[in-house]
């Protein structure tokens, strides 16, 4: 059994969760309907009428959100209510275009903040906790969704925002931090940094909240050895409301949602179909309750899949697993989804640089995929066995990540060509 | 006596050695002593050369990436038996030899092994025994 900030609707039955999120449902789709006309005519064009939709389960009539619509609607367009009655912007940028700028009303902030609340309680944080924050603070949603979780909580909040590492460990060991909450790559390089200063037996960390970019299985073991922690994971989307759309909890399979705010489907990311229980695919979420910025049925682009299995840490919210990646980017290899950021992953991970090119083809009717790999200044050794080696384990490293064999070809820097600012990752060669 | 050696990781492509020896040559640096360890895809080229530093700065500025790691230069007797000799010495002190090549050309009658060992300075005591 487990913590809980808000053990009443973390443990409610299904029905009363399915109770709760009709009700709120209908509330919320009306709320868009008469408040956002930008969503009121997207609904109408695609036939659909007020009346058609009665119930949850009609759901699947809606057309769905994407972020070509927020940012068709750049700044204002899906806003939901008044600006008088919002009290803060987060705003999240895109790999391309415009930024995407979400509104929210105190209430609004609120329930993102009970959201991140549960996480860290479940995370194992009380009021005699001391959380270090070191997700960026700003813009993005990482250090005031964490920062307004852990006063709710009563935790000493440290708000150190990201970067600048000697300042970080200063206070992680003065004002022995026991819960920090960043990105598993920042987790890991401050354990690397603990090590070389010999800093270990001043530390008092006992749980880390790591979300905002993808990790494997492996790099969790490690960073929990060497920081001597447990880690959690946290999972949002500046859209939906920030981190805490999803947290984990003790049990680490899978990151409850939030059901009582947001209510996840998992469709065909190609037809967009919805797909049972336990299938993967592309995550759509739609806010329950949010007053400046209802979004329903939003396209995350996430692929993942959910679980209904009863959780043994007593929560029955359903779980998602840790998205495998971006629908755009996924490739089918003998019938498997791979991504390239699992790929991008292991190589960091590994300790590569994150420049590769995936190659796939196909030779007597299987699929082959290769990575080339630069070989960098770290990982180069005059021992031809000690390459071998690292070879092998990035090979089996990226079996475990991937479910299929890669081959691994280790090439010359600056030898994998790189186009205006974005690399060509992926060539697929297959004639299908 | 113990020396620099430089580690380059090379592609088994056509001409790749044809270009290291020649961004060598531009800048006047002889070589001492080279050797190649390879698989299907890559390998290492181990060199010793006449000026490391410069050797180093214009492999850096052609993006080779490269390894100095300290190794010995080991006089061998050129007769019959002259490595066993040596060896015998050094598998006595317990000293394991990752690699070894030889050298170019020979010194006073005397052949020249380069040896890579975990602890330098310790072979450089057994040898000079
Ligand atoms: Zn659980």
């Amino acid at each position: 059994m487990g913590n809980y900030y808000q053990k009443e609707i973390e443990c409610a039955s299904r029905e009363e969760i399915r109770r709760i999120q009709n009700e709120k449902f209908l509330k919320q789709f009306k709320h868009a309907w008469e408040n956002v006309p930008y969503y009121r005519k997207k609904v109408e064009d695609s036939g659909v009428s007020f009346d058609d939709i009665k119930s949850i389960d009609d759901i699947c009539k809606l057309p769905f959100l994407s972020k070509d619509d927020l940012r068709d609607a750049y700044p204002y367009g899906l806003l939901g209510t008044d600006l008088k009655n919002c009290v803060r912007i987060q705003s999240t940028s895109g790999t391309t275009g415009k930024r995407v700028v979400a509104f929210y009303t105190k209430d609004d902030v609120d329930l993102w903040e009970d959201c991140c609340a549960r996480a860290i309680v479940a995370a194992g944080g009380t009021n005699e906790d001391v959380c270090q924050v070191c997700y960026g603070y700003g813009l993005f949603t990482g250090g005031p969704g964490l920062h307004g979780g852990s006063h709710k909580v009563g935790c000493l909040t440290l708000p150190m925002s990201s970067g600048n590492t000697d300042r970080q460990l200063q206070f992680m060991t003065d004002l022995n931090a026991t819960i920090l909450c960043c990105t598993p790559s920042y987790a890991a390089y401050l354990a690397e940094s603990i090590e070389e200063r010999g800093l270990r037996d001043k530390i008092k960390l006992k749980a880390g909240i790591f979300g905002a970019e993808a990790w494997s299985e492996e790099m969790r073991a490690d960073i929990e050895k060497r920081l001597g922690i447990k880690a959690y994971d946290i999972y949002g989307l500046t859209e939906i409301s920030g981190p805490g759309v999803s947290f984990g909890c003790s049990e680490q399979k899978g990151m409850h949602i939030n059901e009582d705010h947001f209510y996840a489907e998992i469709i065909n990311p190609k037809t967009g179909e919805v797909l049972p229980m336990g299938s993967e695919g592309e995550l759509v979420f739609t806010s329950l309750d949010k007053e400046a910025f209802p979004l329903i049925r939003y396209r995350t682009k996430d692929i993942c899949e959910l679980s209904d299995e009863k959780c043994s840490c007593g929560r029955s919210f359903v779980r998602m697993a840790k998205p495998r990646g971006r629908s755009d980017d996924m490739l089918i290899i003998k019938g498997v989804n791979v991504f390239p950021s699992q790929i991008e992953t292991v190589l960091i991970e590994q300790g590569y640089p994150a420049n590769y090119q995936i190659i796939v083809d196909r030779v007597n009717h299987t699929d082959t995929i290769d990575v080339n790999v630069e070989m960098s200044n770290d990982n180069f050794s005059d021992n031809l066995g000690k390459i071998n080696e690292m070879e092998k384990s990035l090979v089996s490293a990226l079996k475990a990540m991937l479910g299929i064999h890669a081959n691994v070809h280790l090439v010359a820097p600056r030898t994998i060509e790189r186009s205006e600012g974005k690399a060509v990752r992926v060539i697929d060669k297959r004639k299908i | 006596m113990i020396r620099n050696q430089l580690s380059v990781f090379i592609e088994n492509r056509n001409g790749q050695l044809c270009e290291i020896t020649g961004i060598l040559a531009d800048k006047g640096i002889n070589l001492e002593a080279l050797n190649i360890a390879e698989t299907v895809d890559y390998g290492v080229l181990r060199l010793i050369v006449s000026d490391e530093d410069s050797a180093i700065a214009a492999l850096k500025e052609n993006d080779y990436v490269i390894s100095v790691n300290p190794v010995n230069m080991v006089k061998v007797p050129n007769v019959p038996g002259g490595l066993f000799s040596v060896l015998k010495k050094i598998t006595a002190a317990n000293i394991g030899i990752e690699y070894m090549y030889s050298i170019f050309g020979e010194l006073n009658g005397s052949a020249q092994m380069i040896m890579r060992v975990a602890d330098p300075d310790l072979l450089e005591k057994v040898v000079s025994q």
